[in-house]
């Protein structure tokens, strides 16, 4: 299977953006190449602003560009895009509702042999809390490239979330990306799994696996983290009655806690959530780190295997 | 477009500054709470700005502000002047002023946009902030090719904030030369002056070594704000942004104000209200 990085998808992306809508900019913080960004750079400079390393003031400055009907991509490393100017996107995007495009590259365990200073994996949780964010992390490069192109037709601010090694291209480039619509990639009856970005490919994989064993599971993509596609949740739970989450991100604040706490109040069932849980991570290649804090197919086979027990 | 008629002669612009004094004083007391000292310092500025050097539209407000010159209040705390002002430059009703700080009021106690409040663009009160906005919104006038300026006030104790540095640099590296800052340079913070707490030291040598041409005016006499203004106007368009840096009084107008951080974010009591309305006639008409 061809293996391409999630945010080549969102550079090519940005370039057609950049191409077919004059009133997109984009924004970086000295990691142009990193973002996959230089295409549009070269094309559009005067549409391309280079904030330095300095990302609270380039998160202000997307939030002035806006304000005049600008759709500004700002765009770096997902922990200087979040953690770093939180109270930034706090009071000048989500308070202020202004529509700016906060685009995260090397999220997650997965950005690799940078490290823990560099991994955040407390963004989804960081950005779910704010009122009026939507929180967007795509799966492949076919998933970021829709994502990109169809949070500039969404009025509002968005975090998009994405990643640094290259990971299967399974998803499909003609399937419709819609902001909250989860997507199912296999039906099944004994339990659900929810899975978000670079998790989703390996709860396919665990889906697989599980077969072999007569558990026929369900895979459903919760592209969309908030909002969270309430009804296609619930609708699957109400049919297996039990959930798996997989996600590369904290349990606290990730896509599991957003699950359980809909299910906690709608449709309260048994769960299991693969997510790390509550350490920061370390050096390594992106597999020897998924293996080390659980975070493989195998982790999700024995989840629901555990579950089912 | 419709833009406000500028108000041309001094003295009606000082009789203005009497009545938006009187309104800070009225809503800080009527709140009981707000930042009164540096209202009351900007006072003149904000009236200069509104009153006669903005081209601007208060009706229908527009939040993308194309073809208007922008304002953005950075130190957010000094709202109550620029509720004023924008009251009473018609952006929303004077009435409303009553409302300031209450419950389900568009008056937030920092400005806000959530509530829809005519005339504010972003929400700003924790420091440091709208500077970079107000960039950001330059250089999306500049990408539409427009001659409009846009117009940002900081505090000095504000200056303390990293992100001021941030947008400073960027500012003079991209040639946001459609800006007019200004700092109300008042010497006090909440601490006590800015020179205990954190000394700023040398603000203009600072921001000319960031790239940036500096003013001075004093900040309460207002020919002399209108024609520093007026040249400061004359300098946009040439590849530098500007600063102009204010020197005020904070507290300015009320007597027992005057000159300490003690009024930063007091509300006066009844008597101190009577006491201080005694010093500014009523020109307009109260609230």
């Amino acid at each position: 299977m061809e293996q391409k990085d999630t945010r080549s998808g969102f550079g090519a992306a940005l370039e057609l953006l950049g191409r077919e809508n004059p009133n997109v900019v984009g924004l970086c913080a000295d990691l142009t190449g990193s973002l996959m960004m230089t295409a549009f750079k070269e094309k559009y400079p005067e549409r391309f602003f280079q904030a330095g390393i300095a990302e609270a003031n380039m998160i202000g400055v997307a939030a002035g560009l806006a304000t005049q009907g600008k759709i500004p991509y700002a765009a770096t490393f997902a922990n200087f895009a979040t953690g770093r100017v939180f109270d930034q996107i706090r009071q000048s995007v989500a308070y202020s509702q202004k529509n700016v495009k906060i685009c995260a590259s090397h999220a997650g365990l997965t950005l690799g042999e940078d490290g823990a200073t560099h991994q955040i994996l407390e963004d989804i949780g960081l950005m779910r809390m704010l009122p009026n964010m939507t929180v967007i992390n795509p799966a492949d490069y076919n998933q970021t490239y829709l994502a990109t192109l169809a949070i500039a037709e969404y009025t509002g601010a968005v975090y998009l979330r994405f990643g640094r090694p290259k990971v299967p291209v399974f998803t499909d480039i003609n399937t419709k990306f819609e902001i909250g619509k989860a997507i199912t990639f296999k039906q099944g009856k004994d339990v659900s799994v929810f899975a978000t970005g670079h998790l989703l490919y390996k709860a396919i994989l665990a889906a697989e696996i599980l077969a072999k064993q007569g558990i026929d599971a369900e895979v459903i993509n919760i592209h969309t983290i908030k909002p969270l596609d309430t009804e296609a949740i619930l609708d699957s739970v109400s049919k297996t009655r039990c959930v798996v989450t997989a996600e590369e991100h904290q349990k606290n604040g990730g896509l599991g806690d957003a699950i359980a706490q809909l299910l906690s109040e709608k449709f309260p069932v048994r769960m299991r959530m693969v997510a790390v849980n509550d350490k920061f991570g370390e050096s390594g290649t992106p597999d020897q780190l998924l293996q080390k804090y659980g975070l493989t197919e195998q982790n999700i086979v024995n989840a629901v295997l555990e579950l089912l027990k | 477009m419709n833009y406000y008629t500028p108000v041309q002669d001094i003295k009606e612009l000082e009789k203005i500054t009497f009545q938006v004094r009187r309104d800070i004083i009225r809503m800080v007391h009527g709140a009981s709470s707000g930042h009164p000292g540096g209202s009351l310092g900007c006072t003149d500025i904000l009236v200069c700005l509104y009153f006669n050097l903005m081209c601007h539209q208060p009706k229908p407000f527009s939040m993308q502000g194309k073809n208007e010159d922008i304002f953005y209040l950075s130190n957010g705390h000094i709202s109550p002047v620029l509720y004023s002002v924008l009251a009473r430059t018609g952006y929303f009703p004077l009435s409303e002023l009553a409302t300031f700080r209450k419950i389900n009021s568009r008056l937030q106690g920092h400005p806000a946009t959530k509530e829809g409040l005519e005339g504010i663009r972003v929400a700003t009160g924790s420091l440091g902030q709208g500077f970079s906005v107000a960039i950001g919104h330059a250089l999306a006038k500049k990408l539409d090719k427009e001659q409009n300026i846009v117009y940002v006030m900081l505090g000095d104790g504000e200056i303390q904030e990293g992100q001021i540095w941030e947008a400073a640099n960027f500012a003079s590296h991209h040639k946001v030369d459609n800006l007019i800052a200004m700092i109300d340079v008042n010497g006090q913070q909440i601490d006590g002056t800015t020179q205990e707490v954190m000394n700023n030291r040398d603000i203009k040598a600072k921001f000319e070594a960031f790239g940036w041409q500096v003013l001075q005016m004093n900040g309460h006499n207002i020919p002399e704000i209108l024609d520093t203004i007026r040249h400061a106007q004359t300098l946009c368009h040439k590849g530098i942004p500007i600063m102009i840096l204010a020197h005020t009084i904070m507290g300015k107008g009320v007597d027992f104000m005057e000159g300490t951080h003690k009024w930063h974010g007091v509300a006066p009591n009844t008597a101190q209200l009577e006491q201080a309305l005694a010093q500014l006639p009523e020109t307009l008409g109260d609230y």
